[in-house]
């Protein structure tokens, strides 16, 4: 194995207000070696790439390109140099044909010869075996295929390195072979492969070495064949800091006073989770267990008809009831918090008020809205209730801080008085101390007699609220673990080994 | 290795050129009912001619307007941008201190002057390009009517020869009555036309920019990411449409030989109209350059039909506001079947479908 | 502090339409000192301001409309005036044909069947627009395209005429009330508007529509039909606003009847604060803004600018306010105001702000019960 070093990043830090991104992470890359970079959300996998692609720039450190520093002003700036990017989202124009789109915007010529084009396209995919046309339209190629044209552009284009972030997301098990031959073809060139990923199995399929980062941090660098799949997964995971003697778990009811709040049977939904059946009891608080992109909110949003719902029977309280629309869930009693706050939780613009108040207006109807006077008595009473800091009521919610955004989210749910509330990491992105006041709510709502399910990147997180723990792995429910046996070690090893 | 030998799939049709077909078989289907229906005046090649000759003006609003949409823009000014270069030239004609080039120069001088402006404002400063250019259509309606109100008929000489310059096909015409052959008549304006459409062509097709222009309109921060200067593409896409608009300010003049105020009024809308039937996207980056054109032929045919019937000349904009929406419609489910088979291939493997084996194996 | 900056940024969308009305109205001062003046004939006001506010009746109206479709849908509807053309020629061929004396039930109920019309036109723009996801001005040009031609139709010929006393009254006076019939009936559309945006979620629906749809369908809302609504609102204040039109003059012009006025009604938005984008909307600055436009036609008038160079003015016009408002500018010039703020930062003192904390919270009594 050539072990000449072709990259090198030290030392970098960088941090976003009131965020520290990343602090002193070093990492390293090899000419012809595939080195996998692992993280959970917020580990700072993305910034890291973003830092060397030229997109932030960093606050600290030094990147060293074949020995020499390099500082890069755009990702234009960084192709130039030689290091590609292939997006999970491909950059690509699905309007024009494969063989344009990997030549486009390179040339500086007035006029573009087509045949010639059509000639080097050819050439190079066939190099590269892939199953594309030059002169087909680039939409009716499969997904995988216009990822592998992304990387053929970037590779014609004498990228040295390769940074494919997350290219294996929306494909199925052949296209991901494809799409591995590929890299080994040109890892066999000499490229630099920087490979990102949550899917485990395939990093141990492909990967010569690894890198783990946590919360910004370097948490180390190892090969892949050393480096055992359950200490990866408790590398990734770690132990979260928080002071949290003083809470306690509650305990699951016995199995005979079990009274079930939300039964599904045969769950599916058009976003690409297998079919699953799912049981809440009231007063309990479960959590789905998995690595980022392993169906678990996927899940969570089938219950809520968040996708569309493509089959299954529910129950409510034993009632079967249809839910197909969000509407319809809200209506039995059903409250959904999002995974991604900014794209699906708040509405920006619109005051802490009506973000508070919307999901109860929605719930009352159209033809009875609150009173002014009303919207503000009740949202005052939860800005009070969970400390939400804001200048006022008419504060526009963007301007508040992340945590303050996610309790003004938590409060318009509770504002509903739901039987079954859905919280899909309620405190991702948010400081410690709101951490630990949501965690503490999640057990006292339980204790009320609310059914909760909560959903954490932080496995400490979920084993000090939940009692029951669901176990996903690559969209499939792998298993259960409550009791005794919800620990650490479990989770972690239903997870690396698929519940066996 | 063996196994990931890569089969080459079929190229299928793109749906620039899907789109372009279904134009192209519409505007046929319409010619032909139109030869079944009234085979006296629609059998003569002097008809079809004639949509060039008397509509040439119009054919050059729709080419620059195409150029606008495809990059993913619109521009309504054109219609009032070429009614003001009519008036204008007419003056300048008039007043005798401008011969024919000062007049071409001022019809393309004044066409710059808009296309840079909404350019600049659209591609620079990102306002929205309806409003920018709807104030473009106001300025040029506003100019026109404080330059002259009243019709301006150019009797300039020079200029009457030109405008009633024909171009006689000899092999191609009809016999009236008396056995006499006429010979089918152009006018100098569909030179221009023909010469627009076919450099157009080339550029929208060949050139660096037409090509940037297509990505720049499929997908803005695709092209961006791909190293397309999409500001500088975008604003050339309005001076082009500028200058094309002023082009056909001028035909428009010697076509008529009289600068008006009505002039080139609703040219804006008959020409987005005419592209959406051409299977030009109003979304952006979909259509053939070519399909202007038909679109304009078709919409001018269906025009010509209605008038035929003798039924009312207002069933003429009844009848192309509902084909538009025929066709709009049409787009829309074209979109939303595209989007679809583009979400199942997201989806994993069993949840697809299963096909029979063997079509499995062709879908690969 | 906050409450004053609260107070402030409540009433700053609205800064745009009242600087912009202020300086019109000193240009107008300064041209004629007795702008104000209001005079009594017949016993009815007549003046600068009445004609202002009669003038702008059906553009108040329709802007209203526009707000709505604007906030929603992201996008415009350019075919208003042509459906105000289609249903006040419904309504006037009603009237025609209703057969024996004109009474004010007859005007009625060709109103509300005028009406009908509107709010059906608007579903089919709505349907395309929300259903077929076309672009509302796409979707809209069909209409804008054939609309007068089916008006046309429907009159049967050119411009029937409208000659009855009580239309009469409705397009000028009523014979005791000294205020113009049609800024009465404005005056009532916009207490409606407000009656209906206070008992309903309409304006909490809508912006959140317009801002985010992704979010707004988590909580239960359906943008399509929201984004639906919007234009069955739309089609519903372009009849009413033809009714006011086709009574002001007494015949139905199809070819001229509010010809135009979509350009009008969309600077209107624009000039009430409200982003062309969508979203957070304000209904009063786009009411604001038509009368602003008003005012600025009958000022260009005044100022005898010609009427034919009105719109190269109130073009030039709309540019620069665009430029003004394009978020490149403004990021620029909040970029110029950050610098500025990092300058004087070091002097000020920060308020010492938060809310008191004395309220306990659920966390920390749950954590006392457990102790």
């Amino acid at each position: 194995m050539p072990s000449e070093i072709i990259l090198k990043m030290e030392g970098i830090c960088k941090s976003f207000p009131g965020v520290r991104a990343l602090h002193n992470v070093d990492f390293v890359l090899r000419k012809g070696e595939i080195h996998a970079l692992m993280g959970e959300n917020g580990a700072g996998k993305s910034t890291l790439i973003k830092i060397l692609t030229g997109v932030y720039e960093k606050d600290a450190g030094q990147i060293l390109l074949n020995g020499r520093p390099v500082n890069f002003k755009s990702p234009q700036d960084a192709l130039k140099a030689g290091i590609g990017t292939v997006f999970q989202e491909i950059a690509l124009c699905p309007n024009l044909t494969v063989a344009e789109n990997m030549f486009i915007g390179r040339s500086r010529k007035a006029f573009v010869s087509w045949k010639e084009m059509n000639a080097k396209a050819e050439k190079i995919l066939n190099s590269l075996s892939i199953p594309a046309n030059p002169t087909q339209e680039l939409a009716s190629c499969s997904i995988a295929v216009q990822q592998m044209i992304a990387i053929a552009r970037a590779v014609d284009m004498d990228c040295k390195i390769l940074i494919l972030d997350e290219p294996t997301s929306s494909l199925d098990e052949d296209e991901v072979q494809k799409l591995f031959a590929l890299m080994r073809e040109l890892q066999a060139r000499g490229v630099g492969i920087i490979f990102i990923t949550h899917f485990i199995d395939q990093v141990y399929a492909i990967s010569d070495r690894i890198t783990v980062l946590r919360n910004g941090e370097l948490i180390g660098e190892y090969e892949t064949a050393e480096l055992p799949q359950i200490e990866l997964v408790s590398k990734m995971m770690g132990k979260a800091l928080s002071d949290v003697s003083a809470m306690k778990k509650q305990e699951p009811p016995k199995a005979d006073q079990r009274v079930p709040a939300f039964e599904a049977k045969g769950l599916a939904s058009a976003a690409g989770v297998r079919p699953f059946d799912f049981t809440i009891h009231q007063g309990e608080v479960n959590g789905f267990a998995g690595l980022l992109g392993s169906g678990r909110s996927e899940s969570v949003r089938a219950i809520f008809a968040a996708d569309k719902v493509t089959g299954g029977e529910v129950k409510i309280n034993g009632k079967p009831v249809k839910i197909r629309t969000p509407l319809s869930a809200m209506k039995c009693g059903i409250g959904y918090l999002p995974e991604d706050r900014k794209s699906e939780g708040i509405i920006d613009e619109l005051s802490v008020r009506d973000n508070i108040i919307l999901a109860l207006q929605v719930l009352k109807g159209f033809f009875k809205p609150l009173s002014r006077k009303q919207a503000a008595e009740f949202a005052n009473e939860y800005v009070k209730l969970l400390e939400i800091k804001t200048p006022s009521l008419d504060t526009p919610i963007k301007s508040l801080s992340g945590g303050n955004q996610q309790k003004a989210i938590l409060a318009r749910w509770l504002l509903t008085h739901p039987m079954y509330l859905i919280l899909d990491e309620p405190t991702r992105g948010i400081d410690v101390g709101t951490k630990v006041e949501i965690q503490k709510l999640v057990l006292k709502l339980a204790q009320e007699g609310m059914s909760l399910t909560f959903i954490s990147s932080e496995i400490d997180e979920m084993l000090r609220v939940c009692s029951r723990l669901i176990v996903m792995k690559d969209r499939e429910i792998v298993g259960e673990l409550s009791g005794t046996d919800l620990t650490e070690q479990n989770v972690m090893r239903m997870i690396a080994q698929g519940g066996k | 290795m063996e196994a990931l030998k890569p089969t080459k799939p079929k190229t299928r049709l793109s749906n620039s050129t899907l789109l372009f077909i279904i134009a192209g078989i519409i505007f046929l289907l319409m010619y032909l009912i139109a030869i079944l229906v009234y085979p006296g005046s629609f059998k003569q090649f002097q008809t079809f001619f004639d949509f060039f000759n008397l509509n040439a003006a119009l054919f050059i609003v729709t080419l620059g307007l195409c150029i606008v949409i495809i990059g993913g823009g619109i521009d309504i000014s054109v219609g009032a941008v070429c009614g003001l270069v009519t008036m204008a030239c007419a003056l300048l004609l008039e007043s005798g201190k401008g011969d024919i080039w000062g007049a071409l120069l001022l019809a393309l001088g004044i066409g710059l002057a808009f296309g840079l402006m909404h350019g600049y404002l659209i591609a620079y400063l990102e306002i929205q390009p309806f409003i920018i250019t709807l104030s473009g259509m106001f300025l040029a309606q506003g100019l026109l009517t404080t330059l002259h109100r009243e019709p301006l008929n150019v009797t300039k000489p020079a200029f009457v020869a030109l405008r009633s310059y024909r171009i006689e096909i000899p092999w191609l015409g009809t016999v009236n009555r008396l056995g006499v052959f006429i010979p089918c008549e152009i006018r100098p304006g569909v030179l221009v036309v023909v010469a627009l459409i076919i450099l157009y062509a080339i550029m929208m097709k060949w050139s660096r920019f037409g090509r940037n222009l297509y990505a720049v309109g499929g997908n803005r921060q695709s092209a961006r990411m791909l190293g397309i200067n999409v500001k500088k593409t975008i604003f050339l896409s309005y001076v082009l449409c500028g200058l094309t608009a002023g082009i056909s300010g001028f035909v428009f003049l010697m076509t008529t030989g009289a600068g008006n105020i009505g002039n080139g009024s609703l040219f804006e809308m008959k020409a987005i109209a005419a592209n959406v039937m051409g299977g030009i996207m109003l979304s952006g980056g979909v259509g053939n350059l070519l399909g202007a054109p038909l679109g304009m032929l078709t919409l001018l045919t269906i025009n010509e039909l209605i008038r035929a019937a003798g039924v009312q000349s207002n069933l003429q904009a009844i009848v192309s506001g509902l084909l538009l929406y025929l066709f709009i419609v049409l787009q829309s489910i074209i979109m939303s079947l595209r989007d679809r088979s583009k979400f199942r291939l997201a989806l994993p493997p069993w949840l697809k479908p299963q096909p029979p084996a063997g079509e499995q194996k062709a879908a690969k | 502090m906050s409450r004053l900056k609260t107070g402030f940024t409540r009433l700053s969308h609205l800064f745009l339409p009242l600087s912009v009305l202020a300086i019109l109205l000193i240009i107008n001062l300064i041209k004629g000192a007795d702008y104000f003046k209001i005079t009594m004939v017949n016993g009815v006001f007549y003046g600068n301001i009445p004609n202002i506010l009669f003038g702008a009746s059906e553009l108040v109206i329709l802007s209203i409309g526009m707000t709505l479709v604007t906030a929603a849908s992201r996008g415009q509807d350019i075919s208003i005036g042509e459906v105000g053309a289609i249903s006040s020629a419904v309504f006037v061929q009603y009237v025609l044909n209703a057969g024996g004396e004109v009474t004010i039930w007859t005007i009625l109920a060709g109103f509300l069947i005028s009406c009908v019309a509107g709010v059906v036109i608007g579903a089919f723009n709505g349907t395309l627009v929300s259903f077929f996801n076309v672009q509302p001005m796409v979707a809209t040009l069909i209409l804008f395209l054939g609309g007068r031609s089916i008006a046309f139709i429907i009159d049967g010929k050119v411009s029937p005429i409208l000659a009855n006393p009580i239309s009469n009254q409705i397009g000028t006076v009523i014979p005791g009330v000294p205020i113009q019939t049609p800024i009465i009936l404005t005056a009532v559309f916009i207490a409606l508007v407000a009656v209906v945006l206070k008992t309903t979620n309409l304006r909490l629906y809508v912006e959140a529509v317009g801002i985010n749809p992704n979010a707004a369908r988590l909580n239960g809302i359906n943008p399509k039909k929201v984004i639906f609504l919007t234009f069955l609102v739309m089609g519903f204040c372009s009849a009413v606003a033809g009714f006011i039109a086709v009574n002001k003059v007494g015949r139905h012009d199809s070819v001229n009847l509010l010809k135009f006025i979509m350009m009008d009604a969309i600077l209107a938005v624009a000039l009430g604060g409200n982003s062309l984008n969508g979203g957070k909307f304000s209904i009063t600055g786009s009411i604001l803004g038509a009368y602003t436009i008003e005012v600025l036609n009958r000022t260009l008038l005044r100022l005898e600018v010609h009427p034919e160079t009105i719109k190269a003015f109130k073009a030039v016009f709309i540019i620069i306010l665009m430029v003004i408002a394009s978020p490149v500018v403004r990021t620029s010039a909040r970029k110029g105001l950050n610098k500025m703020k990092t300058l004087f930062a070091g002097n000020a003192v920060r308020p010492a702000g938060g809310l008191p904390k004395t309220v306990a919270s659920i966390p920390d009594s749950s954590a006392q019960k457990e102790e």
